[in-house]
């Protein structure tokens, strides 16, 4: 995490949940930074914190969520120490967020065009007609056919596909630097998935702008990022560029949800699953957090949290595996994970 | 829009004739005889009979109801028994009264209940909230006959110089907040749970993540949606605050479409209270047609079929 020219740097941020049982940390000390121009993925199952480090960036974390610590350097300043007023310059003009649901992300009751024309119209100072204008632009620049007759489209005339177009278009309105996008296909049809990733990749490269991807979809990951940070109940434990993580994965977790695709080179029985449930936020286990489904995990992991370990080249995980202090039997992660889970 | 209008209205045909037809049958189904009591107690058969004659009463029903239907149409709403005087031209000008009691109260209602509505729900469980909802439930709770009562005597007769009987000028302040606090209260508790609501919505998180004030965030994103729900309340609210008319303005003497009609029950004073009840009938039917129309002006997903 070491890269010289980064757009936005998470540096330790935490952020909990006070609720009547106590405080709730979904996000606990989260480091990782998007390079510039890049696509940096953030990976994990539901419930690991990834959408909550997101809201994070943003500043959108409603109570009771807080974030309590840790700083996001955005630009080289802190967004942390940001005034709301400062935060609403950036949103959806430097730091634009796409969401998971384009069925209820869009204002049921104002049209596309309003909607597009409205983040353009605060940030850059622009009339109405002309933002107007800049909506009809954006919606071709996404591909959605017959833009000038759909911005006046309120959102239920169109397809689920067709209004995360949109979403992207009021996203880009602006020409954000950074583009936080969680989940944007998760919703969609899978033939539509493809669509929108590409649309996504080809306005990165146009725009020039950076990206962080929130998914639990590896196949995404493949497609999209430069770099992946594996989350887990709320902690970074792998770090690394996509190539070295497909081919070399040094975290169980990691090597497990590689196992859990399907894949066509080989013959499978059936597919491997990482057994039980990511832990509650109010459950966390004491020391790793994976322990209880890790399939090589000793006494040490049980009771003692690794630390988010450099193993040089850029790469960084948090297992004992991979430490000085690992008493357990000689393992090779990756190789021997199946047999670890099949006993 | 122009066909939704057009079909709405049709709608309203059923109605009418279904609001004439129960007005018709009132007369018929009220025990005691009409034509005995216009006679006079104490008048013979023959007269009676005569006067049963006179007043049609001796038709087939429908045949009553079609010359009822057909009179009313043409603005005949027959003569008072007590005055003998044209029920028509007695109501016009009380009817006015009533329409701007209600209208007013409504303004009142809808003012005050959003505005209470809306701090309620951005500031959820504060003690603005509590409060706002503490009240929200007395007005919701009092009877407003009881309202008006504690208003002319702790208000009115401690203040001076707002009359406590009569209409016009100062003296509807104190009809107007005894008709329009109930349906304040409703309005406000509506307009809480439904900002709630829509505040946790996907959309209002992208308007906040675009950068949008969140004064604008609250009044153009949420509140347009909120307000949906609220429009439909608005609307049947007005049929009961045509009901608590009669009790206002009773209380504080107006002269009334309401007080009109207690007054013809009062005395058996049938076609005035027939006459009336079809006003006022026709006016909530009028008022829900409004409140469809802006109904689809606000929310652009009902279709028109």
């Amino acid at each position: 995490m070491t890269t010289t020219n980064s757009i936005i740097k998470v540096d330790d941020l935490q952020t909990s949940f006070f609720t009547h049982k106590g405080e709730i940390k979904a996000v606990d000390g989260v480091h990782f930074d998007v390079p510039a121009g890049k696509t940096l993925g953030l990976v994990g199952e539901s419930g690991s914190g990834k959408s909550i480090t997101s809201l994070s960036i943003m500043r959108l974390i409603e109570s009771p969520g807080k974030i309590k610590g840790g700083s996001i350097t955005f630009n080289g300043e802190d967004l942390l120490a940001k005034s709301e007023a400062e935060m609403r310059d950036i949103r959806g003009n430097q730091i634009s967020m796409i969401f998971q649901e384009p069925m209820t992300s869009l204002n049921p009751v104002y049209t596309i065009g309003d909607q597009i024309a409205e983040a353009y119209q605060i940030h850059q100072g622009k009339t109405k007609k002309e933002a107007l204008q800049k909506a009809v632009d954006m919606l071709e620049l996404v591909g959605i056919p017959s833009p000038k007759a759909r911005v006046k489209a309120y959102p239920h005339e169109l397809s689920g596909g067709m209004r995360q177009r949109a979403m992207i278009a009021i996203a880009l309105a602006c020409n954000p630097q950074l583009l936080v996008a969680d989940e944007p296909t998760t919703a969609l049809d899978v033939t539509i998935q493809a669509q929108i990733l590409r649309l996504i990749n080809r306005l990165q490269d146009e725009l020039g702008m950076s990206m962080l991807l929130i998914t639990h979809d590896l196949g995404v990951v493949a497609e999209t990022c430069d770099y992946v940070a594996v989350m887990y109940a709320g902690k970074i434990v792998e770090y690394a560029d996509v190539n070295t993580l497909f081919s070399n994965p040094k975290h169980p977790y990691t090597v497990g949800l590689l196992k859990s695709l399907p894949r066509h080179d080989i013959d499978q029985e059936e597919l491997e699953v990482i057994k039980g449930m990511v832990p509650r936020p109010d459950e966390l286990p004491e020391g790793c957090r994976f322990a209880p489904r890790c399939p090589f995990a000793t006494d040490l992991c049980r009771e003692r949290l690794p630390d988010l370990e450099d193993l040089g080249e850029g790469n960084q995980v948090r297992c004992w595996i991979h430490t000085d202090q690992w008493n357990g039997p000689e393992v090779n992660v990756k190789d021997d994970y199946r047999s670890a889970e099949s006993t | 829009m122009f066909v939704y209008t057009i079909r709405r209205l049709i709608q309203t045909i059923p109605v009418l004739i279904g609001v004439t037809l129960v007005v018709f049958l009132m007369m018929h189904l009220i025990p005691g005889d009409p034509a005995q009591i216009m006679a006079g107690e104490r008048a013979d058969a023959e007269t009676v009979e005569l006067t049963r004659d006179r007043l049609g009463l001796n038709d087939p029903l429908p045949v009553q109801y079609g010359s009822f239907v057909w009179n009313a149409v043409q603005g005949d709403l027959g003569n008072s028994i007590r005055s003998g005087r044209d029920v028509s031209a007695e109501i016009v000008p009380r009817f006015w009264v009533t329409v701007e009691l209600a209208v007013y109260s409504t303004i009142l209602s809808v003012f005050m209940g959003l505005i209470a509505g809306i701090i309620s729900a951005t500031r959820r469980n504060s003690i603005s909230d509590m409060v706002i909802m503490v009240v929200a439930l007395f007005g919701l709770s009092m009877p407003n006959f009881w309202l008006g009562l504690m208003l002319i005597q702790y208000i009115g007769l401690t203040v001076g110089w707002i009359p406590v009987s009569g209409w016009g000028g100062a003296a509807v302040i104190l009809p107007v907040i005894t008709l329009g606090t109930a349906g304040a209260a409703i309005i406000a508790r509506m307009t809480r749970s439904s900002m709630l609501e829509v505040i946790h919505q996907d959309y209002i998180r992208t308007a906040r993540a675009k950068g949008v004030k969140e004064r604008y965030v609250i009044y153009k994103h949420a509140l347009r949606n909120a307000l949906i729900p609220v429009v439909t309340v608005v609307g049947l609210q007005f049929g009961v605050l045509l009901g608590g008319a009669v009790l206002t303005e009773t209380v504080f003497a107006i002269n009334g479409l309401g007080r009109f009609v207690v007054e013809g029950i009062n005395q058996r004073d049938f076609p005035i209270v027939q006459g009336s009840v079809l006003v006022l009938a026709l006016l909530f039917v009028l008022v829900n047609f409004i409140v469809d129309i802006s109904y689809r002006l606000l929310n652009k997903r009902i279709e028109l079929d």
